[in-house]
């Protein structure tokens, strides 16, 4: 079960859980399972957060892979000058 | 009522006409094609359209391109030889003394300017007298390292 | 990567590709450019911070000499909102296009209201003056606490915060709220022996490049658009500019100039769409240049902040919990870079309680603009401020302190993942050991010490690497160089092929000839683009090596790439002559065609980067002037590609930070003017102003780039804001906490000691 990390300002959307272990072997299948339990969580995360696994901030998550034992957080999405 | 304007620029005679209000950096650029000076703020604060009119240093944004009729302007085109850059810019080079590189044309006439004045500036003498060249990238560290070093070879000294 | 890298010319410090040009001024920069019959634009700003438009009239403007075309908010598509993409975080289209020309209401001084397209400057300008505006002003919010009082005039009507618990049910200047948080606070300062309270406060600055936004926009019969323009991002500009105008992005070619300085204020776009409509009208190229008023009035600038921190620590210097409410001004539209401060401004340290949150407001100022590690310099000179007041009051050395807290590999991040390796504790280390923290200080002077971070980004980036017939190689990549870049992408594709530099020429080409390639900014480019030229190189190399095989009728596996030339492999039995690069490219065409190299990629694994700054400054007693009389910079650059423009960096962050501690500033009227635009009243440093600036390149190799380079460019201007407070604090003796540090503010400061 990966462990997915919520963010902060976002628990409200998930009956305030810090953490969730899901079950999902990639990106899409993690994220169907957010969707079905925690729509508006799910909705928020894509809209407004970055998508870090196992430390590494991933621009472009659609196709990653995520181990069973693999850390899940949410970053506000960050720029740069 | 457009002036007719005659002058020497770089050593080369040139003739032009503008308008009354219109500056030496507007008639360089955009009459003559010497896009070598560049304009970083139009009111003389950063120096980056420097240029050498009658040998004295100036802010080429400042002077109305009818007041050099008969005169002999030196820009940065002027500043290399078809052989060989000028000790400033190979400095300039070999220090990094520049990054983006906007601010670098006004830098080596204010500092050729300088050296021609004083072939033995402090470096202390070299921050003040280049205080008008406004550099945001560099910090001007390597700026002036490049100004002392240039200096230095110029004297016949190893730089 | 390897720990002991037996580099050939990673880490020399040749002559840049582009430096000649540069230095004799034949470098074209964005103003550089003209197309035959071209006019010149120019743009009507609002004289208000606030105001409804109620009606524009152009009819005369229209009639004037030499006018070709007049453009206003009216002559662009409303765009629907969707957030940009592309390392600007945060961005809006609606709101960028709200910004580069105003409808229906004008949110600051400066917002352009219409543009004119005329034979000549001096005709657009007179043709301003003939726009009848009629405008009903507003009052205008200038302030965080002015805009998030209680029935603050609303800058944008339908703004419902977001981020918070419950949805917002009433309009306000608040845009967003983030939050984060871990452990038990209260039981954190209950645990503490010293608790640090205070306010710390930093003005709006703007990025004060050199070079004034410019751009030459010509529009086709056939919707076939052409710009060339100063930007830290031609695929960027593309993206915007098409959104704005509602265009397809395919329809817009995008050149870009030489770039006189961004620092992340080039990353967006103003002008462009001007021009682009005026062009489209008028059927005629149009060029538009900002004037240094224009720049300061209505580009830029970075957030003004307001930070309330409070940090406890153990009588030992741990720090036990630390709490930060951050409030960053967005300008008139959302999106400061509030999101990416609140993760910094613990970032340095082990902190098992803590809570942060973030607020996004609006003011009747200038739409806030990405400015080198975005966010970051605001929270660091809190935090690095109130570090160096604990160490003061417990008696422990101000590095020792830091040390004690430091995150290493490992650690979890406050914002959440572990890190890799970093360089922090290396560079604490280096400084302490530094012979300018070692040595006496001279009398009345100063110390300050500061940490700075930046998280430093991937993003795409794309390169092709084309080897020439006589085995020259030529790279085309897409990201303008705005302080060497050409030269570290040089080194990295000679490193890789075995080819002397000299041989390689960098070349940053338009949006129709380049792949695809983020900004160049978040520290990237070094990182990300390397990589992509590295991995092109690669490509080139695993041609050469099958082209070999084939011809030495053996398998590619009984083959290597060593010293830039094809060998078999030791212990093959192959009859073979080892053929180099050139050998392979004058044969290229006999043996399937020429040899291109190409990568594209979203680049992972860019490594966090951290500095130490050491700050000595003299406070002189009866004028409040401050003077620096010492700086070092120590940053962990993972690996320096060309060292010398590694220093440039830390050298130029230094004294941007340093600016940005001691005399910049907008000083706004009570109507919400700007009243210092331009260089001789925002005053950025100058070289009479500065020593020597000491650097020390660190070197942690980052594992997620194949030769250990991490981002540079953003971190060296976070830690300078509190080095440098520290250092007058200490020397005025008195705890300052608002910048910047003027002689009026010391002086007071002074005075009420």
């Amino acid at each position: 079960m990966a462990k997915v990390h919520v963010p902060f300002d976002l628990r409200h959307l998930a009956e305030g859980a810090a953490v969730l272990e899901l079950r999902g072997s990639c990106y899409r299948s993690l994220m169907a399972v957010l969707r079905d339990r925690y729509p508006a969580l799910e909705a928020a995360l894509v809209r407004d957060k970055a998508f870090v696994l196992d430390g590494e901030i991933l621009d472009s998550p659609l196709l990653e892979a995520v181990a069973p034992d693999s850390e899940i957080h949410f970053l506000p999405r960050l720029g740069g000058g | 009522m457009k002036v007719h304007v005659q002058t020497e620029v770089n050593g080369e005679a040139v003739e032009f006409l503008c308008d009354p209000t219109t500056t030496l950096l507007e008639v360089l650029r955009d009459n003559l094609g010497l896009r070598g000076s560049k304009e970083g703020c139009g009111t003389g604060d950063c120096g980056a359209c420097s240029v050498e009119l009658d040998g004295a240093l100036a802010c080429s944004c400042l002077i109305l391109a009818a007041e050099t009729q008969g005169r002999s302007v030196a820009t940065i085109e002027g500043v290399a030889t078809p052989e060989a850059l000028h000790p400033l810019q190979s400095h300039l080079l070999k220090s990094a003394g520049l990054q983006c590189g906007v601010c670098t044309p006004g830098i080596v006439v204010a500092a050729k300017h300088l050296l021609e004045q004083d072939p033995n500036p402090t470096e202390e003498a070299v921050r003040y007298f280049l205080a008008g060249n406004l550099c945001r990238c560099t910090g001007y560290d390597k700026i002036i390292r490049a100004v002392l070093d240039a200096a230095a070879e110029m004297r016949g000294e190893a730089a | 990567m390897s720990e002991a890298m037996d580099f050939k010319v990673i880490g020399t410090r040749p002559i840049r590709p582009d430096g000649v040009d540069k230095v004799t001024g034949r470098a074209s920069f964005g103003a550089d450019f003209s197309l035959p019959g071209m006019l010149e634009g120019a743009v009507l700003r609002s004289p208000h911070a606030h105001a409804r438009i109620k009606s524009i009239k152009t009819d005369a403007a229209l009639a004037a000499p030499g006018v070709k075309a007049v453009v206003t908010g009216a002559d662009f598509p409303q765009v629907a909102a969707g957030a940009i993409e592309g390392g600007e975080g945060g961005g809006d289209f609606a709101d960028l296009a709200g910004n580069v020309i105003a409808r229906g209401k004008v949110r600051y001084h400066g917002h352009a209201v219409a543009a004119v397209a005329a034979q000549s400057r001096a005709q657009a300008l007179a043709a301003l003056a003939l726009i009848e505006v009629e405008y009903e002003p507003l009052p205008a919010v200038l302030s965080l606490d002015a805009a998030l009082a209680e029935s603050a005039p609303l800058i944008d009507e339908g703004l419902m915060t977001s981020g918070l618990p419950e949805p917002a049910t009433a309009p306000s200047n608040l845009a967003s709220v983030i939050e984060m948080g871990n452990g038990d606070l209260e039981a954190g300062f209950a645990e503490a022996a010293l608790i640090i309270e205070r306010r710390y406060q930093t003005p709006t600055v703007h990025q004060g490049y050199i070079e004034p936004h410019a751009c030459v926009g010509r529009w086709g019969q056939d919707d076939q658009a052409m710009l060339w323009c100063c930007t830290q991002g031609a695929f960027d500009v593309r993206s915007m500019t098409a959104k704005v105008l509602g265009q397809p992005v395919g329809s817009l070619k995008v050149i870009p100039s030489e770039i006189g300085g961004g620092f992340g204020g080039k990353t967006t776009v103003y002008l462009e769409p001007l021009a682009l409509q005026l062009s489209k009208k008028s059927g005629r190229p149009v060029r538009m240049v900002m004037t240094r008023e224009e720049v300061f009035r209505a580009t830029g600038p970075a957030s003004a902040a307001t930070i309330d921190l409070r940090m406890g620590f153990s009588q030992d210097g741990k720090i036990t919990a630390a709490e930060a409410t951050m409030a960053y001004e967005a300008g008139a539209f959302p999106g400061s870079p509030v999101g990416p401060g609140t993760m910094c401004v613990f970032a340095p340290y082990r902190i098992a309680n803590f809570r942060i949150k973030g607020m996004d407001v609006l003011v009747n100022k200038p739409k806030a603009a990405a400015y080198r590690a975005p966010g970051a310099p605001q929270a660091l000179f809190a935090t690095e401020s109130a570090m160096d007041e604990a160490a003061e009051k417990l008696g422990i050395d101000p590095i020792e302190l830091r040390l004690r807290n430091a995150v290493e590999e490992g650690d979890s991040a406050i914002y959440g993942p572990k890190f890799g390796p970093i360089g922090l504790r290396a560079c604490l280390e280096a400084a302490a050991a530094h012979p300018h923290y070692t040595k006496a200080k001279d009398a009345g002077v100063g110390r300050g010490v500061a940490v700075g971070f930046w998280f430093n980004v991937g993003l795409q980036s794309s390169a092709e690497v084309h080897i020439n017939e006589d085995g020259t190689v030529t790279v085309i990549e897409g990201n303008p160089d705005i302080g060497g870049s050409r030269a570290s992408m040089a080194l990295m594709a000679a490193e890789t092929l075995g080819v002397p530099y000299e041989s390689v020429r960098v070349v940053v080409a338009d949006t129709e000839t380049a792949g695809f390639s983020n900004v160049t900014g978040g520290s990237r480019v070094t990182f990300a683009t390397g990589m992509a030229v590295v991995e092109a190189s690669k490509d080139i190399i695993a041609q050469c090596c099958s082209r070999a095989a084939s011809l030495w009728s053996t398998d590619e596996d009984m083959v290597e790439w060593r010293d830039g030339a094809v060998h078999p492999r030791p212990g093959v039995n192959v009859e073979a002559t080892p053929l180099s690069l050139k050998d392979l490219a004058g044969q290229a065409g006999r043996m399937g065609g020429p040899l291109l190299g190409k990568a594209s990629l979203n680049a992972r694994g860019a490594g966090p980067g951290f500095s130490v700054n050491l700050c000595d400054a003299l406070v002189d007693q009866e004028t409040g002037q401050v003077q620096v009389k010492a700086f070092t910079a120590i940053q962990d650059a993972g690996k320096a590609i060309h060292p010398s423009y590694v220093e440039g960096q830390l050298q130029g962050g230094a004294v941007q930070g340093i600016g940005w501690a001691l005399n910049e500033e907008y000083v706004y009227s009570p109507e919400g003017v700007m009243e210092n635009a331009g260089f001789l009243d925002y005053r950025i440093p100058v070289a009479s102003d500065l020593p020597m600036i000491d650097t020390q390149i660190i070197e942690v190799p980052n594992p997620g780039h194949p030769y250990g380079v991490r981002g540079v460019g953003e971190t060296p201007i976070v830690a300078p804001l509190a080095a440098v407070a520290n250092a007058v604090s200490a020397s005025a003796g008195v705890r300052m906490t608002e910048l910047p540090l003027s002689p009026p503010r010391v002086l007071e400061a002074l005075d009420q000691a």
